[in-house]
């Protein structure tokens, strides 16, 4: 394709999720250049920690798989991973951006062979999945992490071990003493990309979750779904390894109230119901309840809740819970009134999954470094520089695409107007 | 004229590849038996030295067509992405070393896995010999200006933006006005953009008058389009109008047509439409308040009190089975609207299933809470006309388990949009009570072989394809829709929606242009040709291309149309004559590759089985396999290809007569949910498989020894033991006595 364009038109996409994936590779299949900045070691964002896509329950890496093929195949398309911008100056057309970009202690001559991982001795909290268990302090996030050069943690970098593990790599990619650096770029336009975060549920005082062993969120118990989760895709409660075969949903954990985030995450109920799906097919004497507000299953995703409600084993509540406490036997008990019978309910379950909302990273640790940003009240990018996917607005992968697609062209004609 | 082939052959050690290998013998293949002029090895090959030995190879002209020996074709893509046309690699590491469980010092495992090396290096040469430089099909007079069908909100976005990324758009709308139903739009919803809470101003006329004034942008109004001819780079339109026909040439397609709202005469009788004039949609309801007075049908006085019922034939298997997305919002903006304009005489309810007020939205519902809006869970039981003007509507409350009866000035029903991309395809199902049924032509009239009119998939029958992970792809390449014609959406949606499509659009245009596929085979240079004189004009190609690409010419002979084309080679393995081919991928390649795998005599006990994987998720997945180090059969050998739609069933025969004892093919889940990123590869290939047991019973062979599965890209914790189960299943079969022939 036409390299019509100077260096100057470069288009900087800040985050690598499947937002800042598509408008990297939509704008560069039109001939444009894209510097995609990724925070973490590797590529995919939330969307590569999720089990399954609703309503298709597909996997999230087969799609991907798509975009990290046309990344491979696409010179124009520069990425840093483990970098952050730090800095932004000028307007659109025109903007001078700080990246720093953060030490992986591993270059990109890695080869994945994992001859590291076998001399490390050190095992971490694994943060890929939320803690869940432990890996080894130089790694890859999974088998289809992309880019697959390993990286080590910080803290291990400075010991003596990795010293030892560096000389153990056969391509003599590990170095421990690689420090941060900053470098300076142009661009024509920003497409901020940077997702969300799971709000932290421990704010919701009473659902108890960091309290009781046996109530987890939504983000977690996906990771605790997937084959490369800490338990290997087996759905079982965290206090006791016991299978969880009755298992409860609570939904808006946090979200459309006051107190915690005010607005609605959009995704949440058809999450759950994806996840009622996993327990339903693991175990088919199960046993799943769903607490809900509304059930929103918006324009073609009704398909989906019609299965769902299809399905005898899961059974429906409409309440917001009051609390949660535990029995004798590790249950979590759910208390509340149920909005239609005005019944009074307290159920144990063997496991209660909080259905948490989406924060916006932009909010809480992707802060914008632009003076001229803007923002919405809840720390959404509304203005300033270009926003896609859940850095606009809460949304799913479907809408994140269309989103992050229109913002490849609204920065194309950003460059095109610089000329 | 085609400049001479010169093979290099290059074998990276590195990995553990050297060590675990007999690198002579390996070598010895390349040169010896596959007659490689340039074979050379090196320790660690995607080291800068490693490349920079390749790359000294290139420019010294010792070679121009590279076999990289080493790891998967998915790792290290940038370190061996040289600037040439033929290049293939072959996988000793991670599909080879990494998949096998060879303990020290085990003789037997070593052999094994020195087999499996070599057929790999075998079949990597094979496949190099059989490749010609793809030579990228261009238009001689093409044009990158974007058709946009229909002037509303979607189309009128599309157009500008095309118009500010540099492109020229020419807009096709059939009424004599731009605008579309936002010019009956009385106030917007604020859909994301703050302040959240507030209406905003309709800004249809400003759209309209930029798009009017922008000479990139023609504009055809009172003009349908009948006929669309040629491929993306060239379609040729017919747009007519009352007095005239006109004929243009475009690059490539949006589709903004909008929605109809759904029948109101057809909602069920317990909703009432008909039973009062005060019974009315939420258009006529937005068009009366952008007029100005809000008041009763029946005898024009002031209609304060109003109730809305939303999901008025939505979410209902007998009408709308989806929910319309957008209705909840606009309803509650409509009861703003009385509430506005009568203050405290007002009285509205919204009476609902759920609300569904998505992200910053629930803002909105709070506002109109407080505005004093009174939201209602329930059904409307029945609806009766009252003799002094108003209707009486019998609610079925579900928090109050109870029926009540609401006396109003106007019932709104807020009824849902039905896409307006045509019905006429047969495989579509039809949108219930809209009366398009009837609708004489399609919207594009496509002169295709498949039919005029973009094909519909699923339940609802929405015109896109893969809408979670690539929601603007449709079967038709260079066809996108936008805004409500392809899902149920409000305003500020569409808008965003039409800047992706008109990104679609010219990302086509410029692929065309130089002559390369666009997703899901993004950049392919290569395409379909077939040889005439062998074709018997059975069609198979034509019918089960997944993307329209093929036409006929009066004789009965495929028609390739290359930009239509996504390079899936599904034509290839439908053609029975194997006469399709791709410059660089063909039935003769893959036959010749599966005749050069070594079948070891019957009595050294060593079956071989043939998997034929997709090499979009089958591929991956094995490659995690490896990665994980879980251990498969070495009997295996594996071929990826491109999609399971190119198989051919002479590759069955091949394997066959060749002595394999056994093929599997890897292929992605085909259905309702199917996840073939070219839609039907994988289910074709499925029905092709049924006949197969014909060749078998030619050949005297049970037909267990050939299985399809589905693969999924996560299945690594799976794929080992499906694997093993095969093999253990044709162990229980004498060996293929076709073995030595």
């Amino acid at each position: 394709m036409a390299d019509a364009n100077a260096a100057g038109q470069t288009i900087l996409v800040v985050g690598g999720g499947i937002s800042g994936l598509t408008t990297a590779v939509e704008a560069a299949e039109t001939g444009y250049h894209v510097l995609l900045v990724e925070k973490d070691p590797h590529l995919g964002g939330r969307v590569a920690q999720h089990n399954k896509y609703f309503p298709k329950l597909c996997s999230p890496t087969c799609g991907l798989e798509i975009n990290y093929q046309r990344i491979k195949n696409n010179p124009r398309i520069r990425y840093l991973t483990l970098a952050e911008v730090v800095d932004i100056q000028g307007g659109e057309g025109n903007y001078t951006v700080r990246i720093q970009k953060n030490p992986r202690f591993v270059t990109e001559a890695c080869t994945g062979c994992g001859e590291c991982s076998a001399v490390c001795t050190a095992e971490v909290p694994d943060p890929f999945n939320f803690g869940m268990n432990q890996v080894k302090a130089i790694r890859n996030n999974h088998a289809m992490a992309f880019p697959c050069w390993y990286h080590m943690d910080p803290d291990y970098a400075k010991t003596e071990e990795a010293q030892k593990v560096a000389k153990a790599c056969p391509a003599g990619a590990i170095q421990p003493d690689m420090q941060a650096e900053t470098v300076e770029e142009q661009v024509a336009a920003i497409v901020w990309a940077t997702g969300w975060k799971p709000y932290d549920a421990e704010k919701i005082r009473p659902y108890g979750f960091g309290q009781y062993a046996n109530v987890t969120t939504n983000m977690r118990f996906e990771r605790l779904a997937n084959i490369y989760g800490p338990t290997s895709g087996k759905i079982v409660r965290p206090s006791d390894g016991k299978e969880a075969k009755n298992v409860a949903f609570i939904q808006c954990a946090g979200s459309r109230d006051h107190n915690y985030l005010p607005f609605c995450s959009r995704i949440c109920c058809l999450a759950s119901m994806k996840q009622a799906a996993y327990v339903r097919d693991q175990y088919p004497d199960s046993q799943v309840t769903i607490f809900y507000i509304d059930l929103r299953a918006m324009d073609r995703y009704e398909s989906f809740l019609q299965k769902t409600r299809d399905d005898q084993g899961i059974s429906w509540i409409k309440s917001k819970p009051a609390r949660i406490e535990e029995d004798g036997n590790g249950n979590p008990v759910v208390i509340g009134e149920n909005t239609l019978t005005g019944e009074r309910y307290a159920m144990p379950f063997d496991l209660v999954v909080l259905a948490t909302g989406m924060e916006p990273h932009s909010a809480v640790d992707a802060k914008v470094p632009y003076s001229e940003v803007r923002q919405d009240e809840y720390g959404f990018v509304t203005g300033g520089v270009l926003s896609a996917g859940c850095a606009a607005m809460p949304t799913d992968v479907a809408s994140s695409v269309q989103s992050a697609t229109a913002m490849a062209m609204k920065a194309i004609h950003a460059a095109v107007k610089r000329g | 004229m085609e400049q001479q082939k010169k093979i290099g052959c290059y074998i990276c050690t590195g990995c553990g590849i050297g060590d675990a290998l007999d690198l002579k013998a390996l070598k010895a293949i390349a040169t010896k038996e596959q007659k490689i002029p340039l074979v050379k090895d090196h320790a660690l090959l995607c080291g800068a030295e490693g490349v920079a030995m390749i790359q000294k190879d290139l420019d010294e002209g010792a070679v121009n067509a590279v076999i990289v020996a080493a790891c998967s074709h998915r790792e290290k893509a940038a370190e061996f992405r040289f600037d040439i046309d033929l290049m293939d690699r072959v996988d000793l590491r991670d599909k080879c070393l990494w998949m096998l469980d060879v303990k020290e010092g085990d003789e037997t495992a070593e052999e094994d896995r020195q087999m499996m090396a070599e057929d790999y290096l075998r079949l990597g040469c094979v496949k190099i010999k059989k490749m010609n430089v793809p030579d990228p099909f261009l238009h001689s007079e093409g044009s990158k200006d974007v058709l946009v069908v229909g002037g509303g909100l979607a189309g009128l976005t599309a157009a500008r933006d095309i118009s500010r990324a540099g492109y020229n758009a020419v807009i096709v709308e059939k009424s004599d006005v731009l605008g579309g139903k936002m010019n009956n739009m009385f106030k917007v919803t604020p859909d994301n953009q703050p302040p959240y809470r507030e209406m905003g101003e309709n800004f249809i006329g400003a759209l309209v008058a930029e798009v009017e004034n922008d000479n990139r942008i023609k504009i055809f109004k009172n003009s349908i389009v009948t006929k669309t001819s040629g491929q993306p780079g060239s379609f040729d339109l017919v747009i007519k109008n009352a007095s005239s026909t006109k004929e243009l040439r475009v690059g490539s397609i949006v589709v903004a047509t909008g929605f109809d709202l759904y029948d109101p005469t057809k909602l069920p009788a317990n909703l009432g439409y008909g039973t009062s004039p005060d019974v009315i949609t939420s258009a006529d309801f937005e068009k009366m308040a952008k007029e100005g007075k809000i008041v009763r049908k029946s005898d024009g006085k002031e209609a304060k009190r109003v109730a809305f019922a939303l999901c008025a034939g939505q979410r209902d298997k007998e009408h709308l089975e989806y929910c319309s997305g957008a209705c909840c919002i606009y309803s509650m903006k409509q009861a703003m609207y009385v509430i506005d304009q009568y203050g405290d005489d007002a009285s509205t309810y919204l009476l609902y299933q759920e609300i569904r007020t998505p992200g910053q939205m629930e803002d909105f519902y709070r506002q109109a809470q407080e505005k004093g809006a009174v939201f209602i869970k329930g059904d409307v039981a029945g609806v009766a006309g009252n003799a002094k003007g108003g209707v009486s509507v019998k609610v079925h409350d579900h928090l109050i388990r109870n029926n009540e009866n609401l006396d109003v000035d106007l019932l709104v029903l807020a009824t849902g949009m039905v896409t307006t991309v045509d019905t006429l395809d047969p495989n579509a199902p039809s949108p219930v009570g809209t009366g398009r049924e009837e609708l004489p032509g399609s919207i594009l009239n496509l002169q295709y072989r498949q039919g005029p009119s973009l094909p519909r998939l699923g339940g609802a029958g929405f015109p896109d394809s893969h809408f979670i992970c690539f929601p603007y792809e449709t079967r038709r390449t260079g066809i996108y829709v936008a805004g409500p014609a392809r899902r149920p959406m409000g305003i500020a949606a569409t808008m965003t929606d039409a800047s992706g499509a008109a990104l679609k659009a010219i990302q086509a245009v410029e692929a065309v242009a130089h002559g390369v596929a666009v997703h899901p085979r993004s950049g392919d240079l290569s395409y379909p040709s077939y040889r005439p004189e062998g074709c018997t004009q059975c069609k198979r190609c034509t019918e089960e291309c997944p993307f329209g690409a093929i036409n006929e010419d009066d004789k009965g002979n495929p028609l390739f149309n290359p930009a239509r084309c996504r390079r899936c080679s599904t034509c290839m393995g439908a053609c029975p004559q194997k006469i399709i081919s791709f410059a660089n991928y063909s039935v003769d390649m893959i036959s010749a590759m599966i005749k050069e795998i070594d079948i070891p005599e019957e009595d050294e006990e060593k079956p071989r089985i043939l998997i034929f994987a997709c090499t979009n998720d089958a591929v991956p997945a094995l490659d995690m396999v490896g990665r994980n180090r879980s251990a498969i059969s070495p009997y295996v050998r594996i071929i990826p290809l491109r999609c399971m739609g190119s198989l051919s069933l002479v590759w069955i025969a091949d394997a066959m007569s060749k002595g394999f004892d056994g093929v599997m093919l890897m292929g992605c889940r085909h259905g309702d949910d199917y996840q073939c990123h070219n839609v039907r590869g994988s289910a074709l290939a499925e029905i092709r498989l049924s006949k197969v047991s014909e060749t078998l019973q030619r050949l005297k062979l049970e037909s267990s020894r050939v299985k399809m599965v589905e693969v999924n890209i996560m299945d690594a914790d799976t794929l080992p033991g499906v694997i093993s189960d095969f093999v253990e299943q044709i162990s229980n079969l004498n060996p293929n006595p076709y073995k030595g022939f």
